[in-house]
């Protein structure tokens, strides 16, 4: 039997993107399964060992009555929970439903709606257990994972960068997007990690790694605003793979209150 | 045509390559908190090391960070009232250790605390300001202390104790959260028999404490005999409670120009150069940690500075 | 540098030269042939930024911008001008000191590690472009970096390297208020070479031995009386176009003696502590140290990268940070900036060029911050 920590990846309501991040990390991959044990990756082996680990790194999101069951089994079989990408840390993409019920998108999406069993909402894994770090992305960073992964070896907390994504487009000399362009970006308000990957493309930030440390949101949408963006509009940009990160949430609630009032009154 | 761009350039030393050093010898404190003893791995290095009271090193763990530590008393003693240095290594003749009083705290201090005796680490400095102790003489030397901001005050402590004819008194005032977490109490006893007056109060109090219960600045107000106009005070502790201590030296006569507190921020290069360890105008890592108080009072009580 | 100021007054008393355009091309050839990096101004993305520079055709010949608050433009000029604009989203700071550089390394020795130095091999740097403001900021960094307390050797092995190539501005953006901080508009010192742009040509201005060196044999000939005079006219308009003020007035003690003042509060509710005022400002220079643990042979870098007093974390110290809100950031900037930076460095760290302005994403302007707390202080 092998000293070597043992991890697991499980995945959850998701896309596997996150999990390909771990693949994709190729050479470094072999060095790190030179000094872990992957006792649990169905992504990738079909060697399945039962717990307990050392590390689970959990993917996707709590959408279905088994999932909130199996996540406990998850947290009770590991030392070290660590939620990977936007899914897993605030419910994904699919917290779309959590504000208009899951039954349009499951008519809309599926064949036979009546196969279906899914909760009302889609949530993150803090919201049901404890967990131990959340690396932000959608999907995540593989140098990020990989740092997370060597923290964890090393026994001290990851480094991940908790700043705006504007940090990262001032290192790399790109041009704000917003201030030389006019394009709407979210980096501001958006954590680091990516390494400011669309302006750098002239795109705005699209919010991947969700909210930054204390995102200033309300005077980003007032300005926006001023330069001639609706409401409605910004609620969307904000309503995105991280929609129900509460920053996030609690400001798109926000502007579709507005919304609804204004449209409310005559 | 000559180029321009090959004229030798002398390139300056670089701040941040640390020495290696070893823990030489461990003294467990109080819970949570110990004294390192560290030796440079280099004999020569080691020899010819000095640091002044009230300064600091960084130490630096390789692939966790680094983090400041004040230096406490080490180093070779003749006569006087000798450092506790415990000689438990059996090579004490491989020259003078460094002392380091660590609160585990943050990532650097929990990894050191996982070090024992032989363990490595890097050692840079000494940096920053000192204790201007050779203006005090002929003085009221009264020192205030909360928790282990003592460690800041305990090679003070020696040079005054070492020099004591020098002053006129030495006067300790000290407070920690509960008698099991007053620091260094094994040494009150040498500090005493040299000619220190300490007066200690605990925020708890705790089977067979007879002392009084409360902070630090409750023990300046009942101060006796009490000189504002040849006092000399100096404060170490945390940032609240130095500014009780200070407000209420200054109640009782002393004026900005006789109070020199240590600092404590973020300091990542120690060199006055990455901007973490701001406090107003100073840079606590280059003009602190020792600063009197005209230079700061009026940025010491303004929240979030 | 105090010796490159006296040199450039020993070589101020000589005439103007000139450098006709058609010829400029054989001075970015002869930086190239000396060695020299040559970086200069040239389109990136959608604004004039610094990058390497070959030929004469890279510069943004006939661009201009539009500068306010929060906004920047490119817009085409009518009358092809090479260097017919203000500053931009980059300053030679990051050349200087880069975002990201390793300050050292340890490798694994028996059960120590030893630390070493990792050579910067990055070549010379001619700095083609540099403006008065960028002097002033290049001047201050010196102090920052290079002073008796400690030098930084990165810093100090680029900057002592690097040609400096200033160019007199010949307008002004309305963001720039460098006549208010004395630094503008026109090069009077710090300069190996300084030139002014006219229709056909450049009046040039030699203020180092160096830079005399660098011109040595190239088709460069006295400045007629015509062609100093129309340089002149040109520099003049730049001053003319200056709008913006900021009022220095014991500007130390007006801020540092209104820690308190509600504008703090108010600045804080538009604010979005967002760092990229500092990160374009051409003298901030806070930056963080971290370790890089390389996975095969375990050595560690020490990589030291831009940082920003922005940043919460940035504050850190056991148990929570030090500067937890918004207020409290934006404050720390300001004061540092135009007061204790007085104190620290002997200077101010603000140059006037308005950088942290314009790239504020929501225009916030500091003359105005600073003029709301003169207005009614606290």
């Amino acid at each position: 039997m092998s000293a070597q920590p043992r991890l697991a990846v499980f995945k959850f309501a998701s896309c596997d993107g996150c999990q390909l991040s771990l693949l994709s990390l190729e050479d470094e991959l072999l060095q790190l399964a030179a000094r872990v044990d992957v006792v649990h990756f169905l992504e990738a082996t079909s060697r399945i060992e039962p717990g307990p680990y050392d590390v689970a790194l959990v993917e996707g999101s709590i959408t279905t009555a088994d999932d909130e069951q199996r996540i406990q089994q998850v947290r009770r079989d590991s030392k070290f929970l660590v939620t990977l990408g936007a899914c897993a840390t605030a419910g994904g993409i699919q917290a779309l439903k959590n504000w208009s019920g899951s039954e349009a998108f499951v008519n809309a999406v599926y064949a036979r709606p009546d196969y279906i069993r899914t909760l009302e909402t889609s949530t993150a894994i803090a919201d049901h257990v404890a967990v131990d770090f959340e690396l932000r992305g959608c999907p995540i960073n593989k140098y990020q994972l990989l740092e997370v992964l060597q923290s964890l070896l090393a026994g001290r907390r990851p480094r991940t960068p908790t700043h705006c994504v504007c940090v990262e487009c001032k290192r790399r000399g790109t041009v704000c997007v917003t201030v030389a362009q006019g394009i709407a970006c979210l980096g501001p308000v958006t954590q680091a990690g990516c390494g400011a990957l669309c302006p750098a493309y002239d795109r705005g930030c699209y919010g991947c790694y969700g909210p930054s440390e204390q995102p200033n949101l309300v005077p980003l949408t007032d300005h926006l605003r001023a330069g001639g963006m609706k409401a409605e509009a910004i609620a969307t940009a904000l309503r995105s793979f991280n929609a129900y990160a509460p920053a996030f949430r609690q400001e798109s609630d926000r502007l579709a209150a507005e919304v609804a009032e204004r449209e409310s009154t005559p | 045509m000559s180029s321009a761009v090959t004229s030798g350039v002398a390139i300056a030393a670089n701040p941040w390559l640390a020495q290696p050093a070893r823990i030489a010898a461990l003294t467990q404190e109080v819970a949570g908190v110990a004294t390192y003893h560290l030796r440079f791995v280099d004999p020569e290095v080691n020899a010819a090391y000095r640091f002044r009271a009230g300064q600091f090193n960084m130490i630096y763990l390789p692939g966790v960070g680094e983090v400041a530590i004040g230096v406490s008393t080490g180093g070779v003693r003749t006569g006087g009232v000798a450092g506790p240095t415990p000689r438990t290594d059996a090579a004490a003749a491989e020259g003078p250790t460094w002392d380091h009083t660590v609160r585990v705290a943050g990532q650097v201090t929990t990894a050191l605390s996982r070090l024992g005796v032989g363990g490595t680490l890097g050692l840079r400095g000494p940096y920053g300001s000192v204790w201007p102790l050779d203006e005090f003489v002929g003085k009221d030397v009264l020192l205030v202390a909360g928790g282990t901001g003592l460690a800041s005050l305990r090679s003070a402590i020696y040079e005054l104790l070492n020099n004591r004819d020098r002053y006129a008194s030495v006067r300790l005032l000290y407070g920690a959260r509960s008698p099991d977490t007053l620091l260094y109490a094994s040494e009150y006893p040498a500090w005493i028999d040299a000619g220190m007056e300490i007066q200690t109060t605990v925020d708890r109090a705790a089977a067979g404490w007879t002392g009084p219960v409360g902070v630090v600045p409750q023990l300046q107000s009942r101060l006796r005999p009490w000189a504002p106009e040849r006092t000399a005070m100096i404060c170490c502790g945390p940032e609240v409670m130095i500014r009780f201590a200070v407000r209420a030296a200054l109640a009782r006569g002393l004026n900005e120009r006789q109070i020199w507190v240590s600092m404590e921020r973020n300091m990542q290069c120690a060199v006055g150069l990455c901007g973490h360890c701001q406090l107003g105008p100073q840079m606590i890592c280059k003009t602190g940690p020792v600063v009197r108080l005209d230079a700061i009072e009026p940025y010491l009580a303004v929240e979030g500075l | 540098m105090a010796d490159q100021a006296a040199t450039c007054e020993a070589f101020a008393a000589e005439l103007p030269r000139w450098i006709a355009k058609g010829d400029f091309q054989s001075l970015i050839d002869r930086l190239w042939e000396l060695g020299y990096r040559v970086i200069g101004p040239t389109i990136i993305q959608s604004a004039i930024g610094y990058d390497e520079l070959r030929r004469v055709d890279e510069l943004p010949r006939g661009w201009t911008e539009q500068q306010s608050a929060g906004s920047y433009r490119l817009v085409q000029r009518s009358d092809g001008a090479w260097f017919g604009f203000n500053v931009g989203p980059h300053s030679w700071k990051r050349y200087l000191f880069p975002p990201q550089s390793v300050v050292a390394r340890a490798e694994r020795q028996g059960d120590w590690w030893q630390l070493h130095d990792v050579p910067d091999d990055e070549p010379a740097f001619a700095f083609l472009g540099v403006r008065a403001c960028e002097l002033a900021a290049i001047a201050i960094q010196d102090r920052v970096f290079l002073n008796e307390h400690h030098t930084d050797p990165t810093y100090q092995r680029r900057r002592e390297r690097a040609l400096l190539i200033a160019v007199n501005c010949t307008q002004a953006a309305p963001t720039c208020f460098c006549t208010s901080m004395g630094t503008g508009p026109q090069c009077s010192a710090g300069f190996d070479l300084a030139i002014t742009e006219t229709a056909d040509g450049f009046t040039l201005e030699v203020g180092s031995e160096r830079g005399a060196a660098v011109i040595e044999g190239l088709p460069i000939r006295q400045a007629t009386a015509d062609e100093s005079a129309v340089a002149e006219t040109e520099r003049a308009r730049a001053e003319e176009q200056i709008s913006k003020r900021l009022d220095t007035t014991d500007i130390r003690n007006l801020l540092l003696g209104n820690l308190d003042h509600a504008r703090w509060d108010d600045v804080a509710r538009r604010c979005l502590s967002c760092t990229n005022c500092t990160l374009v400002c051409p003298t901030c220079f806070c930056h963080s140290v971290t370790d890089v643990t390389a996975l095969d042979d375990g050595s560690i870098d020490r990589v030291r990268q831009w940082d920003s007093c922005f940043n919460a974390q940035f504050s850190y110290i056991h148990g929570g940070v030090i500067r937890a809100d918004v207020r409290a950031r934006y404050r720390q900037w300001l004061t540092h900036k135009l007061a204790s930076w007085i104190d620290q460095f002997e200077t101010s760290g603000c140059v006037g060029c308005g950088r942290c302005i314009t790239w504020c994403p929501v225009g916030i302007d500091l003359t105005e911050e600073v003029a709301a707390i003169r207005e009614v202080p606290s």
